[in-house]
């Protein structure tokens, strides 16, 4: 859980928010997943969001499904993701690492061993999609007990109550979304009101990353600006390599390239400058 | 209103973002159960447009044995074809309580689609149904059905194109669509308030199969028996049994090609606890933890997890679960048009084989009750072919 607050605090210092990629784990295969990730590290995301393959991702539109699928495909399970967490620890022990799943993969395992894994192989978060807080307390105890952070969605439309309870567990950070909807870039981002980034930030929730249809710099810069910590872009990334399936060389270029803007556009003091950098992008 | 679970089952799995519209509908609904306008509006279009007491028909020649005896409770004669009908006109006036001008449903057999799209027509509600792809194959006149009411269908081609992932792709609509859709879900499962909502707006089938026993016999059934696949027509008709002990509830899965294989859908008979569309219940899932495609004959039962009441009768032993081949549905299937002029949907002959199963063994006097939830016009085509195939 510390990685995230040595993360956000060195992010502070330098004045920039966070870019956090989200990939689902074994896409396309094992080894090549190892691969990208590595590339979106170095190529500047300061932190990583994994997914882990399911069948039914039903908070997801069709292009993580669809990495998912590519994944199963691959024969990757459980075991194989957290493989691959493991090595990515072991590389780069500084870097906070969530994971993003669906509850009955963690209830399959049972509770307490998955987080006991999860903790083992260097994960620092665990988002589960299905699991809205008032479902919560099981997964957050098991969570705790291993010193991972539960981490919490907050929708525009949530309730002071739940917001509230919310903000008594959150740790690590807290996932704002931008919009309705599931995952995906068919439906851009919209920003949520600041006074949602004001209420998290009275009730101290742990710092929020926007999240759900985050894929051009300008998105970012408008995140930043409105009080978001960071964000985190998942189908945009992960279309760049369905975009570029045939080989894992165009995969890992695209992807560098895409890391290297969506990174430039948190700095801070370079958000007056983003739009016209963004237009030359697009 | 009841807690969000049933014994350890149920509750509510679903992002975030569907909280409030889950917590919207669960208000609309209590107040709609307290409010006498509300339920005088749904107990009116239940007798005079969907035709409602259906009848409870004694069998003459269906039970193998004199000392058994077994009623046919005729959901099949409601309008639409199946018990479906009930729960929708239900849940599409919530909608309107609601001020929603939008539905969306999910459907298998098609069954729940139409019944969907009619009571929408009646309302003036848009209506938009997801459909597998395998699904609308294999009902063709039940998509058409549905186009002719008015109602948008879409092909699912994500995952196995079956119900499953009909819901699947209903949940996301819904996730962005909320403040102005409701998701009228077709069966005792999902999310809570779901499995409350649809087991309360079917309980008229066994209240009003009480009612008529008690009449024609004078007494209660030893044993009612329905069909299982999501589990709305069974819980209809358990809810108001479940009290009386001495009836006994069995609820009939869909055993495929056999429970020894992995092409079946019993979900309570097979599978294992976990959480699937919002609810913790039992599920057909690998050790890991992934949903296994289900497989019936019977598109409608062709679901890989059961309504959480259910997974709580069974834990708690007040209902026993059974499973029927697809083979043996086919022949109670043929076998109670021929003996009783009555042609079944694929769904209700599990629970009719059943019955049979059940005459043929007993030693003693027994009075039975199955509940026959659909007819089997949609099924014609697809078993017409299914036993040209057999005889070729």
């Amino acid at each position: 859980m510390t990685r995230y607050r040595t993360m956000f605090a060195n992010l502070d210092r330098k004045q920039q928010g966070a870019f956090v990629p989200y990939v689902t784990l074994g896409d396309p295969t094992p080894e090549a997943s190892l691969d990208i990730i590595e590339t979106l590290i170095n190529a500047g995301a300061d932190g990583l969001e994994l997914g882990f393959p399911y069948s039914d991702p039903i908070a997801d539109g069709p292009i993580i499904q669809a990495s998912s699928i590519r994944a199963l495909d691959a024969g990757v399970r459980p075991k194989e993701c957290f493989d691959i967490i493991h090595k990515i620890r072991n590389r780069y022990p500084d870097i906070p690492i969530g994971i993003l799943l669906y509850s009955n993969l963690v209830l399959a395992k049972g509770l307490d061993p998955f987080y006991d894994q999860a903790a083992s192989s260097g994960v620092d978060s665990v988002l589960i999609a299905d699991v809205p807080v008032k479902e919560s307390q099981p997964f957050c105890e098991a969570a705790i007990k291993h010193s991972i952070a539960p981490i919490f969605i907050v929708p525009p439309n949530i309730t002071e109550a739940n917001l509230q309870r919310i903000s008594k567990q959150s740790e690590g950070y807290t996932y704002l979304l931008s919009r309705a909807g599931v995952t995906g870039t068919e439906s851009v981002a919209q920003m949520p009101a600041a006074e949602l980034i004001k209420k998290l930030s009275h009730y101290k929730t742990a710092p929020p990353l926007l999240g759900f249809g985050i894929s051009r710099p300008e998105h970012i810069s408008s995140a930043i600006n409105a009080g978001a910590k960071g964000v985190i872009s998942g189908s945009a990334v992960v279309k760049k390599i369905e975009e570029n399936i045939e080989s894992l060389d165009d995969i890992k270029a695209a992807l560098n390239d895409f890391t290297s803007i969506m990174k430039a556009a948190t700095y801070y003091q370079r958000q007056t400058r983003i739009k016209v950098h963004a237009e030359e992008v697009i | 209103m009841s807690t969000a679970y049933f014994g350890n089952f149920g509750g509510a799995f679903v992002p975030e973002l569907l909280i409030p519209a889950l917590d919207e509908l669960e208000q609309a609904f209590v107040d709609a159960q307290k409010d006498a306008s509300f339920n005088e509006e749904f107990f009116s279009l239940l007798e005079n447009y969907a035709g409602r007491p259906t009848p409870l028909t004694k069998t003459r020649n269906l039970s193998s044995n004199p000392l058994v005896t077994i009623y046919l409770k005729r959901e099949d004669l409601l309008h639409g074809g199946a018990h479906k009908t009930n729960q929708v006109l239900g849940q599409a006036l919530l909608t309107k309580r609601m001020g929603k001008a939008r539905v969306i449903a999910e459907t298998g057999a098609g069954q729940h689609g139409v019944a969907t799209a009619l009571a929408c027509a009646l309302l003036k509600l848009e209506c938009c149904i997801y459909m597998g792809a395998k699904d609308c194959q294999r009902q063709q006149p039940n998509v058409f059905r549905m186009r002719l009411l008015g109602a948008k269908v879409i092909p699912v081609n994500s995952g196995s194109g079956t119900l499953k992932d009909a819901v699947n792709e209903a949940l996301r609509d819904w996730s962005a669509n909320y403040e102005g859709s409701h998701y009228l879900l077709g069966t005792a499962a999902g999310p809570h308030p779901f499995p409350t909502i649809v087991r309360e707006f079917h309980r008229m089938i066994g209240a009003e199969t009480k009612a008529q026993i008690l009449k024609k016999e004078g007494r209660l059934p030893d044993a009612v028996i329905a069909c299982v696949g999501g589990g709305s027509n069974a819980i209809g008709m358990f809810a108001d049994f479940i009290d009386e002990e001495n009836v006994r509830l069995i609820g009939v899965e869909p055993a495929g090609k056999g429970l020894h294989t992995k092409e079946h859908g019993a979900a309570l008979c097979q599978g294992s606890t976990g959480i699937l569309h919002g609810t913790y219940t039992h599920i057909m899932q690998d050790i890991d933890g992934q949903i296994e495609e289900s497989y019936s004959v019977s598109a409608g039962l062709d679901y890989p997890a059961v309504g959480p009441q259910h997974s709580h009768l069974k834990d708690i032993g007040r209902a026993e679960y059974v499973a029927v081949t697809d083979d043996e549905a086919l022949q109670a299937f043929q076998y109670l048009a021929e003996s009783e002029g009555i042609i079944p949907a694929l769904e209700s002959s599990h629970a009719v084989a059943h019955a049979m199963k059940i005459a043929d063994q007993a030693e003693d006097e027994m009075l039975l009750v199955v509940n026959l939830s659909g007819r089997g016009d949609k099924d014609l085509d697809y078993v017409n072919q299914l036993l040209s195939k057999e005889a070729s």
